[in-house]
């Protein structure tokens, strides 16, 4: 066949609606199958962790946010559990709880979205309006939490921004208990659909040890059979204490990949409403005036509060002098955030680890010798946000 | 606590097993361990933790610029194994001018994007690295930013 067809290099992107952002991938084609796959990125580099080093710790919240931005607040729990960390400190119990059913709904979010498009990348248009619209209700439960959709910058170091509003929760039961009956309209229109399973089965399939060797996580390394899931490897934020199961594939395709998300999707429901039943009250954050802002009523009536708020907004907190890292299971797998302090209030030192950056790196491997379009499968199944690649 | 007998996690285990002479020092922070090795035996010390620790998993590598200190630079490495789920951090100083250590693609095919990134952001060269190039700035960017002499506001900043 070589001998026989010109070698055609073929520039995908960078703006391309299937890529998910700006995602330049070159192919060299034969035919129509791929023999040689380049990505390149970087087009959505905004220096994230160069800017951090110049901002307080307080500051850089809100830039963890844009690392992801489908998953805002997932990247928010990866940061501020690292600091916690370098400072030694643990969240009361309420805290704790919200944290975790605000990253659970980020993880049902998320997922949404990657079902929404990796499904109209492959000529399935309807699952996108499905999705969105159980994403929606998501998004105005953000809103109402936390003022942000996209962004919801919840989290604080040391806690949560501020107590649920009224309702709240019975807002998110009420999503849980019947977001399971609406996934079966997903199931529907694909599980047992003839076009899915050609476009998907057998597509992208990745061994253990290539998922090892690559150092892939999150459903991509589940997909292939590896349970690899850091809430169950390495717990935090008490997820030792809730029951759920770490859905994994066994061949490792596309069509796998997809059935773990699925069942993620679920298994995060379950979480929230245990989470839900169990929710402790008392504080949301720690009562540490050198960490914690001090409440907003307060700081326009009581001098020493303003005095606190002041010097927490000047100087910021001041860790010791040391380095962590600290990995979450964020929804596109393991974000880690390793965090150098010289002891002064600004990071010396970030650096993200971010899943779609890792995972991304196998898509050559995927598609040399797959036809092109599978191309748009294998980078829907990786399920990348260029953000997340670039930071 | 001392003569309390404090169960020694797998990690110490390891540690205390490499060779003597390969590791420059070892410390504990936040329950995390750090084993700083001489970039001399960086290979043969990685080698030795993926085929016979276990450690299978290489979460990261980065590097850290202390300027205007000299070695200036740290590469790092976070290495986690499946079987005894811990965590393990290898650091190296990089002490030769231009900067540069061995790679560790060999081992692990996820260093090869970790290592591009290290050296486009500063500018630390992998030997033996099968695809060394800038992966996130453009071929034709000058400097590496996240050196800390480069000033965040970009190459062109000026005080006037």
């Amino acid at each position: 066949m070589s001998e026989l067809t010109e070698r055609l290099i073929l520039n995908v992107g960078p703006q391309h609606p299937s890529t998910h952002g700006v995602l330049r991938v070159v192919v060299e084609l034969e035919g129509e199958v791929i023999v040689r796959c380049t990505p390149d990125i970087g087009y959505l580099h905004r220096g994230i962790e160069k800017l951090m080093e110049s901002k307080t710790y307080h500051q850089c919240l809100p830039l963890t946010d844009r690392i992801d931005y489908l998953a805002g607040s997932a990247n928010n729990l990866g940061f501020v559990l690292a600091v916690e960390k370098l400072l030694g400190i643990e969240v009361p119990p309420r805290a704790r709880y919200l944290r975790v059913i605000v990253a659970e709904m980020t993880r049902i979010s998320s997922h949404l979205f990657w079902l929404a498009t990796h499904a109209h990348d492959l000529g399935a248009m309807t699952p996108l309006f499905y999705a969105f619209r159980e994403r929606e209700q998501l998004m105005d439960l953000f809103e109402a939490v936390a003022g942000g959709r996209l962004f919801p910058c919840y989290f604080r170091i040391g806690g949560v921004a501020r107590d649920v509003p009224d309702g709240w929760t019975d807002g998110v039961r009420e999503f849980c208990r019947t977001f399971p009956e609406k996934m079966k309209d997903y199931e529907t229109l694909l599980t047992k659909n003839p076009i899915w399973i050609k476009r998907t089965k057998g597509v992208g399939v990745l061994t253990v040890d290539e998922v090892l060797d690559y150092g892939l996580s999150g459903p991509v390394a589940r997909g292939s059979g590896i349970p690899w899931d850091v809430r169950r490897a390495d717990p935090y934020c008490g997820y030792d204490e809730f029951d759920f199961i770490i859905p994994v594939g066994e061949n490792g395709d596309t069509y796998d990949r997809y059935l773990v998300r699925l069942e993620e999707m679920r298994q995060s429901a379950r979480i929230i409403l245990q989470a839900l039943d169990r929710l402790p009250s008392g504080d949301i954050a720690v009562k540490d005036p050198t960490i914690t802002y001090p409440p907003k009523a307060d700081v326009y009536t009581k001098i020493e509060s303003l005095i606190q708020h002041f010097l927490l907004v000047e100087e910021g907190i001041r860790p010791p002098e040391g380095e962590v890292f600290h990995h979450t299971e964020a929804p596109k797998g393991e974000l880690g955030f390793y965090i150098v302090s010289d002891g002064s209030s600004h990071p010396f030192r970030v650096k993200v680890r971010t899943p779609s950056f890792v995972n991304l790196q196998v898509l050559s491997k995927m598609a040399e010798g797959r036809l092109l379009a599978d191309l748009i499968a294998l980078i829907g199944t990786i399920d990348i946000v260029l953000a997340d690649v670039d930071r | 606590m001392s003569g309390e007998a404090v169960p020694r996690t797998y990690v110490q285990e390891v540690m205390d097993e490499l060779a003597a002479e390969a590791v420059r020092g070892r410390t504990c922070f936040r329950e995390q361990w750090t084993l700083e090795v001489r970039s001399e035996f960086l290979l043969q010390v990685m080698t030795e933790l993926r085929n016979r620790w276990g450690f299978r998993y290489l979460i990261d590598v980065t590097a850290v610029d202390f300027h205007p200190k000299t070695p200036r630079f740290q590469v790092v490495y976070h290495l986690w194994c499946h079987d005894r789920q811990a965590l393990l951090r290898v650091k190296a100083w990089v002490d030769t001018d231009p900067p540069s250590v061995p790679s560790v693609t060999g081992l692990w095919k996820t260093a090869g994007w970790h290592e591009r990134e290290c050296y486009d952001l500063f500018g630390i060269t992998f030997m033996g690295h099968p695809d060394l190039r800038r992966i996130l700035l453009p071929e034709s960017w000058q400097g590496h930013p996240l050196r800390k002499d480069y000033p965040t506001e970009g190459p062109d900043w000026d005080l006037d």
